[in-house]
Parts: C-alpha cells; sequence; structure tokens
C-alpha cells in the first residue's frame, strides 16, 4: 500500500463551497484568523489549514463534510487544542472543524446518572453541572479545566484517577457521530451492552480518523464523600516503585496512586509549595475514597504497606485543603516544569510497573547522553510515565536532541512490555514510533478499519497510523516484548 | 493444539472457504445464531501464559478453562471483577467472545472494560496483537475491546490478556420484599449514592443486594440499608452468575437491556431484574417484534438468549441493526475475515 496522493484543492475553490454551507461567521480564511489553530498543546509541531470551520449545529458539521467529501479535502477535528501529541494539528492542504461552538451541556438526569453534552463542553464542567446532584464525570486528566469531552473521546483521555475509575472508555455509553460523508450513526446507547460488534471502543481513542463526534453520553458516578492522600518519601526509587507494587499485592486499588521524582518535586515546589520532602529521591501520593470508615480502613493498610517498603516520611492529608495542596504540585507539574526550562517535551509511555526502575535508570543514562535535563512524574498506579525533557527551542540542535531522546523512551517502552502512549495519543508526535510497536500485518488491519468509515482518508489524515511507506523510511525494526521481528519491507 | 495448528487450519478454511465454527467449551453453544460450519475445537490451546498479581493483569490461550485461571487469581486473593458464567467448563476465548459479563457488571464493567489485549488469528490466519499486558495504551485503534462480544465472527482469539482485581474484603447481601417497579426505584436511588453495592438481583417479590469493600463501609451500608441479612449469599450469587437460579430455567429466554430508569415494559413474562435495573430477563414465548419495540422505546435491546432451535431459525438472536450500522459491520466483518468464514451467522445472519 502506498499513501493516497489527493491532488491539492483549490483554496479559491474550497472557500467558496464552504461559503455556501456555513455562515460568514463560522468560517475563517484569512491568515491572522488561522494563525491561533496552527498547533495543539504540542507546540514543536505547527501547520497552517486552508480554512477554519465553526459549525454552530449538526447540520452544518454534516455540509462540512459531505463538501470536504466531494472536493477530496483533508479534515482535522478540533476541540479546545489541549492535546499534547499534535493530533489537532492542520494539514497544510485542508480544513480544521472546530467544535468550540457545540458547548453546551444538553441534560443531567439525576436518576439514571448519566449526562448528554455536546463535544465542546469542557470536562470539568460536566462535573460542575452534575456536583448539585452529588455526582460527577470521573475521568479528569490534568487540563480537565480546558479539555473538552470530544477531545477525550478521541484520545480516550484518562487522569490520576483511572486506575479505579476507568478511562474515558469506560465511562462513556453512546456517542453520535457523523462519517466523512455526512451519514450520522447513533452508537451505544443508554442500555448496556449495545448489540453487533463495539464500535463504541473502536471509536472512543480513534484520534478523529473514523468521524467527528456531536454528542456524547457519559456516566456519571456519585462522588465520595472523603478522600484522603497519603504521602510518602523515599530514599531510593525503586524503593518507591516496590511500595507501588505491594500496595496492589495487598489488595488494595487506591483512587489514585502517583509518584515524582526528585527533579519533579524541586521543580514544583518553589511554585506550589506542597510541602514535598525536596530530599526524597521519589515521592508518592495515595489517594484513598470512600466513605469515612472505609477510608479510614484503607489508609491505616496503606499507611502500614509503605512504613513496611521502608518509606522515610508518611503524611495523611488532614483536611481537604491539605489534601488539594498536595495534589496542586503533581497537577502543576507540567507548568513548573515550564517555568525552569524555556521548553519541555512530555513523554507518555506507559510499562509495566515491575521495570520502573530500570526505565528511570535509562532515562538516567539518555540525560548524560544527549545533555539535556528529565524530570519524571509517573501515573504509578496503571505504569503511565510521563518524563519531562527540558530543552531550549532558540538553541540550535536541542529540539533535535529532545525529540531523539523521547523517541528512545518510547521504544524502551515497547521493549519492556508496554506502549508508546498511555492517554496523550499518537496524534503526530509519535507516529514513527507506531512502526516499532506494531508489525505490519497489524497496521495493514488499522489502515482496512478506517476504510471501513473513510475510504478517501480524509479525516485527520497522516495521523495516528503511520503509512507502511513512512516506517520503510524510518527503518526501525517492530519490537515486541524484547522479542525482534523483521517487518516485511521488501515491498515498498 | 499450538497456535501454528491454528493458523494452519484457518489459512486451509481461507483457502477453500471452508466455513468453521469456533469452539471452545462449546458451554455457550445456546447463545447467538444457529451453529454452522465446520467445528474447529480450541479447547487444547490452553494454559496460562503469564498472571502477574501486582501488575494486575492475567493472560492466557483461549482453551483455558475460566475456572483454572480463577483458581489462579484466588490463590492472590484476586478475580475476574466482572463476573462472567463459567457454565461447564467456560473457556477464557469463549468468555471474551462471547463478552457476557455477570452480577458485578454494573459496579465493576463489563467483559470488554477488562480486555487489555488480545492474540488474534485473523480470517486469512495472520497472526495480529492489539492491546498488551498495561492498563493504559492508546496507540492504535482499541481493536482487542472490539473483538471481545464480536462471537469469533472476527477471528480465533488465540491469547488474551484481562485486567484482574482484589477481591473485596467483606461481603454481605441484604433481602428486601419489593415489586419489580419499587425495586427498579430503589436500585437507581442507591445507585446515585457512595454505596458499596456490587450486584443486585430481583425475582418475584423479592431484591437481593450484595455490598462489597471495606468491612466499615459494608457495616456502615448495611444499617443504613436495612432490609434483612441472607444466609448463605455466596451460594446464591453463584447461581444467579451460572443461571443455575430458577429464574433462568424458562424454555424460551429473553435478555433485555435497558437504561437502568426504563419503566416496566409492556410486555409478560419476567423474571429478574439485575444490574441496577439495565438488565431484566423475560420468559416464554413473546413476540420479538414487541419485545423489541417495547424495548426500542427506551433506547434499549432486547435479545432472545436460548430458545428452542424451532423459535432460533425463525427469529434474530439480536436486535437487528440499523442500515448504516449494518453496512459498517458487514465492512468491518470484511476487514478480518475477507472470505467469510468464521462462525457464520453466529452473530447476524447477513455475515
Amino acid at each position: 500500500m502506498t499513501p493516497v496522493e489527493t491532488p491539492r484543492c483549490d483554496p479559491a475553490t474550497l472557500h467558496r463551497r464552504l461559503r455556501n454551507v456555513l455562515p460568514p461567521h463560522c468560517l475563517l480564511v484569512e491568515d491572522e484568523d488561522l494563525r491561533p489553530y496552527e498547533c495543539d498543546g504540542l507546540t514543536a509541531y505547527r501547520e497552517m489549514p486552508l480554512a477554519v470551520c465553526l459549525p454552530e449545529n449538526e447540520g452544518q458539521v454534516v455540509d462540512v463534510l459531505r463538501t470536504c467529501h466531494q472536493l477530496g479535502v483533508p479534515v482535522v477535528a478540533r476541540g479546545a487544542g489541549t492535546g499534547l501529541s499534535g493530533g489537532a494539528m492542520p494539514h497544510a492542504d485542508g480544513v480544521v472543524l472546530s467544535l468550540a461552538r457545540f458547548n453546551r451541556i444538553l441534560k443531567v438526569d439525576r436518576d439514571s446518572r448519566t449526562a448528554v453534552v455536546q463535544p465542546g463542553v469542557r470536562n470539568l464542567a460536566v462535573s460542575e453541572a452534575a456536583a448539585p446532584f452529588g455526582l460527577y464525570y470521573a475521568p479528569d486528566p490534568s487540563s480537565q479545566i480546558a479539555c473538552t469531552l470530544g477531545g477525550n473521546v478521541a484520545e480516550n483521555s484518562g487522569g490520576v484517577h483511572c486506575l479505579k475509575y476507568g478511562l474515558t472508555v469506560h465511562n462513556v455509553l453512546r456517542i453520535r457521530m457523523v462519517s466523512i460523508e455526512g451519514e450520522i450513526f447513533e452508537i451505544g446507547s443508554g442500555a448496556p451492552d449495545s448489540p453487533g460488534y463495539d464500535l463504541l471502543a473502536l471509536c472512543i481513542g480513534s484520534e478523529g480518523l473514523l468521524g467527528v463526534v456531536t454528542e456524547v453520553t457519559v456516566k456519571l458516578v456519585p462522588k465520595p464523600e472523603l478522600a484522603q492522600v497519603v504521602m510518602a518519601s523515599f530514599d531510593d526509587v525503586a524503593q518507591a516503585g516496590d511500595a507501588v507494587a505491594a500496595i496492589i499485592a495487598a489488595g488494595i486499588i487506591p483512587a489514585g496512586l502517583e509518584m515524582m521524582d526528585k527533579p519533579a518535586t524541586a521543580a514544583v515546589e518553589p511554585f506550589v509549595k506542597a510541602g514535598y520532602d525536596l530530599d526524597a529521591a521519589a515521592i508518592l501520593l495515595c489517594e484513598s475514597d470512600g466513605t469515612p470508615e472505609e477510608v479510614a480502613e484503607e489508609i491505616a493498610r496503606v499507611r502500614a504497606v509503605l512504613t513496611g517498603c521502608g518509606a522515610r516520611d508518611i503524611r495523611v492529608s488532614q483536611s481537604e485543603a491539605e489534601r488539594l495542596r498536595f495534589w496542586a504540585g503533581r497537577k502543576a507539574a507540567f507548568p513548573a516544569v515550564g517555568r525552569i526550562t524555556p521548553d519541555y517535551y512530555c513523554m507518555d509511555g506507559t510499562i509495566p510497573r515491575k521495570r520502573l526502575a530500570e526505565m528511570l535508570a535509562a532515562i538516567a543514562t539518555m540525560e548524560t547522553k544527549y545533555g539535556l535535563r528529565c524530570a519524571n512524574v509517573f501515573h504509578a498506579g496503571d505504569g503511565n510515565l510521563h518524563p519531562l525533557i527540558m530543552y531550549d527551542m532558540s538553541l540550535p540542535g536541542d529540539w533535535e536532541k529532545a525529540e531523539a531522546f523521547g523517541a528512545e523512551i518510547l521504544e524502551l517502552s515497547v521493549a519492556l512490555g508496554g506502549s508508546i502512549t498511555g492517554e496523550h495519543g499518537v496524534g503526530i508526535e509519535k507516529i514513527k514510533q507506531m512502526c516499532v510497536q506494531y508489525t505490519t500485518p497489524e497496521l495493514e488491519t488499522f489502515h482496512a478499519v478506517k476504510a471501513t468509515f473513510d475510504d478517501k482518508r480524509l479525516l485527520n489524515p497522516e495521523k495516528a497510523i503511520p503509512s507502511l511507506h513512512r516506517c520503510a523510511e524510518y527503518g526501525r525494526m517492530h519490537v515486541h516484548r524484547g522479542e525482534l521481528k523483521f517487518p516485511d519491507l521488501e515491498r515498498f | 493444539m499450538t497456535l501454528d495448528e491454528i493458523v494452519a487450519a484457518i489459512r486451509a478454511a481461507h483457502a477453500g472457504h471452508t466455513p468453521l465454527r469456533l469452539r471452545g467449551a462449546g458451554s455457550k453453544d445456546f447463545y447467538g445464531g444457529l451453529l454452522a460450519g465446520e467445528v474447529l475445537e480450541l479447547a487444547g490451546h490452553r494454559g496460562i501464559v503469564d498472571y502477574e498479581p501486582t501488575e494486575l493483569y492475567v493472560t492466557a490461550k483461549c482453551g483455558t478453562p475460566l475456572a483454572e485461571i480463577e483458581a489462579a487469581l484466588a490463590e492472590y486473593g484476586q478475580m475476574l471483577a466482572f463476573e462472567p458464567p463459567r457454565f461447564a467448563g467456560a473457556t477464557l476465548g469463549g468468555c471474551v467472545a462471547a463478552g457476557l459479563s455477570g452480577p458485578r457488571r454494573m459496579q465493576a464493567g463489563a467483559a470488554r472494560d477488562f480486555v487489555l489485549g488480545v492474540k488474534l488469528v485473523d480470517g486469512r490466519g495472520q497472526v495480529l496483537s492489539f492491546g498488551g499486558q498495561v492498563m493504559k495504551n492508546v496507540a492504535g485503534y482499541d481493536v482487542s475491546r472490539l473483538i471481545a462480544g464480536s462471537l469469533g465472527t472476527l477471528g480465533v482469539i488465540a491469547e488474551a490478556t484481562l485486567k484482574v482485581l482484589p477481591k473485596p474484603v467483606a461481603e454481605t447481601t441484604l433481602e428486601f420484599v419489593c415489586a419489580a417497579d419499587e425495586a427498579v426505584r430503589r436500585l437507581n436511588d442507591w445507585g446515585g449514592q457512595p454505596l458499596p453495592v456490587s450486584a443486585a438481583f430481583w425475582h418475584e417479590g423479592r431484591l437481593w443486594l450484595r455490598l462489597s469493600g471495606a468491612a466499615a463501609a459494608v457495616d456502615a451500608a448495611a444499617r443504613k440499608l436495612g432490609g434483612k441479612t441472607l444466609a448463605d449469599a455466596g451460594r446464591i450469587w453463584e447461581d444467579i452468575r451460572e443461571q443455575r437460579h430458577a429464574a433462568f430455567a424458562a424454555a424460551v429466554l429473553w435478555r433485555v437491556a435497558l437504561p437502568s430508569t426504563a419503566p416496566a415494559l409492556a410486555v409478560d413474562g419476567l423474571q429478574a431484574i439485575e444490574w441496577g435495573g439495565a438488565l431484566r430477563w423475560y420468559a416464554g414465548e413473546i413476540d420479538a417484534a414487541t419485545i423489541r419495540a417495547a424495548a426500542s422505546t427506551t433506547s434499549g435491546h432486547a435479545t432472545l438468549y436460548r430458545a428452542p432451535e424451532s423459535l432460533r431459525c425463525r427469529v434474530d438472536p439480536f436486535t437487528p441493526l440499523p442500515p448504516a450500522l449494518l453496512a459498517l459491520h458487514r465492512r468491518l466483518k470484511k476487514v478480518f475475515d475477507p472470505a467469510g468464514i468464521l462462525n457464520p451467522g453466529r452473530l447476524y445472519a447477513e455475515f
């Protein structure tokens, strides 16, 4: 299979056709208006689109998609643009379809504990709307103030509480989606176990490659009566990793289980004053939630496990304010690192937890190799590591070094039995490393699945799933849990 | 049976356009469309490949009996939290393929929620791995969850990795006397509160509610809710999970999935309510169009779960799909099984 060469649509024709289906205030075509859309949260990758469409209703979404389908113009859907993998980076010959104006919460149903929202609704706004009923929406990515449900569906977003409460895929019951041909699909429903294939699972996390979501029904869960955080410091990173395994082995699934290494706490503490132990090699944050009785029982068990694992200091939040302060440092880790370095590059690999010490040692070696510093924050409970590689875009060659550093971490994640991305998505950023994680027949299957929804490959092209051609150019071998397989490259 | 033998069998069937009927223990032969094709026995491809209690996953070959997996998990105080039915020797492959979940489904999640990865032999005999052994993995489409519940129509699930969870420390079951409507109302009311409810079952005027979790939480909830504590509840929940309970005894059994708050259907024969009100079982020869129309008024759907062959050959087991979704299903089927040899008609007669 070779990449499909779509002839570039003449911008004037495209603009004229879009004007036929959108009112003037819903279409941007001037450079200065397009500029804010040239990248998402991954600012190292930029591209200018031919137009930005800001539809206000589903009919307009259908019309825009039909128009682009007829003209063979690529479409990149966009929510708040907070994504960290360049998934919403525009296509140079394409249209950005912003769902920003789909910002209404259509229904919050207390009895069935569900909410129906438009895709441009912010994640946190759903929980705020549900709060009067004692309910909330569980997935809470760190960007939840800004990121939207449509983007969460596209990326299958996680958050610090997903070990216990699941990812987006576990909390979305139904989506309404428009195909590139303008056809409307209802996938899932308020009833469990929809008949047929689990298209909901297929579409959630599909990074805008299969359709454009216009409505989402989410599950709401009762807000726990109480939550408390245990903060433990360790002299050794491996010890902290062992403590994580010991907590799980004790039969405890904490509401959140996070780790930060010394460079991360050092960056965060002056910024947030969370009260972190700055002498510790690593700190663990372990949250327990539930009824007061449940929390007390669990905290006592967690404390015993941590003590047994050699924690040098253990503190338990004594108030809601203190709990939020402990978390504030973790949630502010990215901006805090952003204060001590001109630029940083955030990785998102997952590894089996038991390989953590190995991974951190390798990262330390890479810091020397590339001459760049790296701070590590870790969703320890589910093995999702966020190394923050610090670099300076203004120094020639620094970004290239950061990129190579990141690629090496991702490839090691795969070799250790993990994945190149736990929650940020592949986007444009990790497209090459997909060639390392998957074999040629697996990638071919992904392309064939894509074609069942979008055979002209117009939705978010060149993202998420690499062309086999690109993998051949990249020239890396597929690595599968330490075994090496040689991809079938002769065909290209 | 080795993976190579499975691959060889599929390749031969693909080349010869021979329809295959994939079979583990055959414990769910009654479920889905009528059986067709040459039997491909998969029970021989068995054994736990990898179990890491502290990583919360188990990987096993498709023919491994669930009982064997659960015995291994029990040694470390862990479980398959979606409580799949084990029936007579049910295997892991069949469990993932059927995608059925048991009493804990509304609290813990469905079978598909626990699937972390699969090794699939597709309809051409290609060995494909999707997902993995880590909790979070968003690289590529979530094909492993697509496979869950696909009834073997997209490939042989040669190996699957499931997330496992610790067994709750404490468990108790309460009994209440109430009519079906009242049971649905109470279940939804409780569902909106932070209570450790892990299962519910209503049958003939009695509602059983299982509480699971930390001992203190279970005790506190039991005090708050009242009701009568049920003795020997472990056995009762086993009977429900294995569908040995009298509520499942009818020769014709409909499984109706609804939003949990849906009012009673205008259909006779209600046998049981599970999953906080979202799963309701009906017995008797109910007209398929009638029960499906009733279910669809609240966006639900009705499955002819068990019936004699004379009925199964006339009625689609699953609610028919709207044309756009059916077309998409056919295209997906073609991706994974271009010759249409895998369990033809088991999910829908059209493919």
